[in-house]
């Protein structure tokens, strides 16, 4: 099983999460985030000063999925998170050992 | 001072009620004018400092400010008697013109209170609570008082004897609490981190907010200062509209050319500018007159905000750059646009009246300039070096909401529905559950 983590503009999240609907991935979890990469975030004026704020807003979307699935749940995410301007963010994906559902005690893909 | 009428003019009356309670909102309004522009973490201080002002600064103008500002005047036009102490002498019979004298005192206290408020701005996100409480009821008697007594006291040293104008409070309101701003934050010091970290605006809709409800308090102020429901009131409440938006798209044009975006901060400090150099000339300057002195502080003051990363000082709100510069605006060009039609004599330069009037307004502006800045020092000065006038290091890298109130004004946790997740009651809360 692989853990695959998308940091992404907010704006795209629906486009994101109706990729992954229509590949049948069933669950995932989105976070709120925070960073830079080249960008280096965005200028801000207040009263005539400017502020330099790195750090731009940003989701963490993370599903994990079955090996065989990974490559077509990348490209999906990377498809619909792609505006191709500065910012669109990373996608990035590991190994897992295990997943327990926690309500019935199934472990491994059958968890999934 | 108009002559004591038999008794008061109920229409009058009615329109000073009004003005005084629209006055008394521009404290509130200021709280969040100034709450907003602060960061998360000091926000419910910022409020507070205007809140406890409109606490302290009653008490003391009951007790003796009004006597010593309005009562008669007992040394050659410096300060007023002690005939009216606690009020004493004053009923509901008592006339000041066509107003009861209890109500003129009261939509005057509302001057001085939010005075009081406006010097917080100075010291925002580092100033000890509980110097604040010292300071501010000192700090009212010693400067707000003595300088209301020169400009609108019976026989006061400015509008009487000099012949400077200032018809709702260029000189007592704004540049005392600009002047006295620069020296308290003077005396404090720059907040950490000044020119370091970005200290923005927490929160811009309350930084809108509380400019429209001082744009809406400021027609009392100005209008009210006519103290009658008159002519003069509403050639003040039309000046007073136009000058604050001039100042308003005047901040603005400034603005779009200098850094390439007109701001919503930009707005209301422009509106704000424009609204404290029409203070002290919404009663003296013609409809031109009025637009010119709005954009005139529009242009000037959004340049003037920037002064402090030039010069090195911490006016965290820009009460220097905003009420400061733009009460010295207001107050000189009454000298080049006022208009005989409304004072009622003098005449500006653009008018014929020559620089007579603008060297009497100069004269005035240094001298009141110079004595709030001077007695303020003094006071913050005295106050540090007694019992501290800056917050701990601690208490400043915290917060003062968390560290001085024991309370946060944002509970933005997602998790548990908007608590923090490690949240629990105390057993300590305990002893304050009352009983059944």
């Amino acid at each position: 099983m692989k853990l695959i983590t998308a940091i992404v503009k907010p704006y795209r999240l629906d486009e994101v999460k109706n990729a992954l609907q229509e590949l049948g991935v069933h669950g995932l979890t989105v976070s709120e985030a925070s960073g830079y990469g080249r960008q280096r975030g965005h200028t801000e004026v207040y009263r005539g000063a400017e502020y330099q704020v790195d750090l731009v807003p940003k989701v963490r979307i993370e599903v994990v999925v079955e090996d065989a699935d990974a490559d077509a749940v990348i490209d999906a995410v990377v498809k619909a998170a792609h505006t191709g301007k500065i910012g669109d963010g990373k996608v990035w994906a590991l190994p897992v050992d295990t997943v327990v559902r926690v309500r019935t005690g199934e472990r491994g893909p059958d968890a999934l | 001072m108009p002559l004591a009428a038999a008794s008061a003019d109920t229409g009058d009356t009615a329109w000073l009620l009004a003005a005084t309670a629209l006055v008394l909102l521009m404290t509130p309004g200021l709280a969040l004018f100034y709450g907003g522009m602060v960061r998360t973490k000091s926000v419910l201080n910022m409020l507070m400092m205007s809140f406890v002002s409109i606490a302290l600064v009653t008490v003391v103008w009951l007790a003796a400010g009004y006597s010593l500002a309005f009562g008669e005047d007992a040394a050659g036009g410096l300060i007023g008697g002690l005939d009216h102490v606690g009020m004493s002498g004053l009923g509901p019979d008592s006339v000041q013109g066509t107003v009861p004298t209890i109500l003129f005192a009261t939509f005057q206290l509302t001057f001085a209170i939010v005075t009081a408020a406006l010097v917080s701005g100075a010291v925002a996100d580092r100033a000890k609570f509980g110097a604040w409480l010292v300071f501010v009821p000192v700090w009212a008697l010693l400067v707000y008082v003595p300088v209301a007594h020169w400009v609108w006291g019976p026989g006061g040293w400015i509008l009487e004897r000099l012949g400077a104008l200032d018809f709702a409070g260029g000189l007592p309101v704004e540049i005392v609490s600009g002047a006295s701003g620069l020296a308290l934050c003077l005396v404090l010091g720059p907040r950490m981190g000044f020119k370091k970290e970005a200290m923005r605006p927490h929160n811009l809709p309350m930084v809108m907010l509380g400019a429209g409800l001082l744009w809406f308090g400021w027609f009392g102020f100005n209008a009210g200062s006519a103290l009658g429901a008159n002519g003069l009131a509403a050639a003040a409440f039309l000046n007073t509209l136009a000058a604050g938006c001039t100042g308003l798209l005047g901040w603005l044009f400034v603005e779009q050319k200098r850094d390439g975006h007109p701001t919503t901060l930009g707005a209301a400090s422009g509106a704000v500018a424009g609204l404290v150099a029409i203070t002290p000339s919404c009663g003296s300057v013609s409809l031109l007159g009025a637009l010119v002195v709005g954009l005139a502080a529009g242009v000037v003051c959004s340049y003037a905000v920037s002064w402090k990363f030039k010069l090195n000082y911490d006016d965290s709100l820009d009460v220097v750059g905003v009420h400061l510069v733009g009460g010295v605006i207001g107050t000189l060009l009454i000298g080049v646009f006022a208009v005989e039609s409304m004072t009622g004599g003098a005449e500006g330069l653009l008018y014929g009246g020559g620089l007579g009037q603008l060297g009497r307004q100069l004269v005035a502006v240094v001298v009141v300039a110079a004595y709030a800045f001077g007695v303020t020092y003094g006071i913050g000065k005295l106050i540090d070096v007694t019992m501290g006038l800056r917050a701990s290091e601690e208490q400043e890298q915290t917060g003062l909401d968390l560290t001085v109130h024991a309370e946060t004004a944002y509970d933005h946790g997602v998790l548990g529905h908007g608590a923090p997740v490690s949240s629990s009651v105390v057993p300590h809360a305990q002893k304050v559950t009352p009983q059944a």
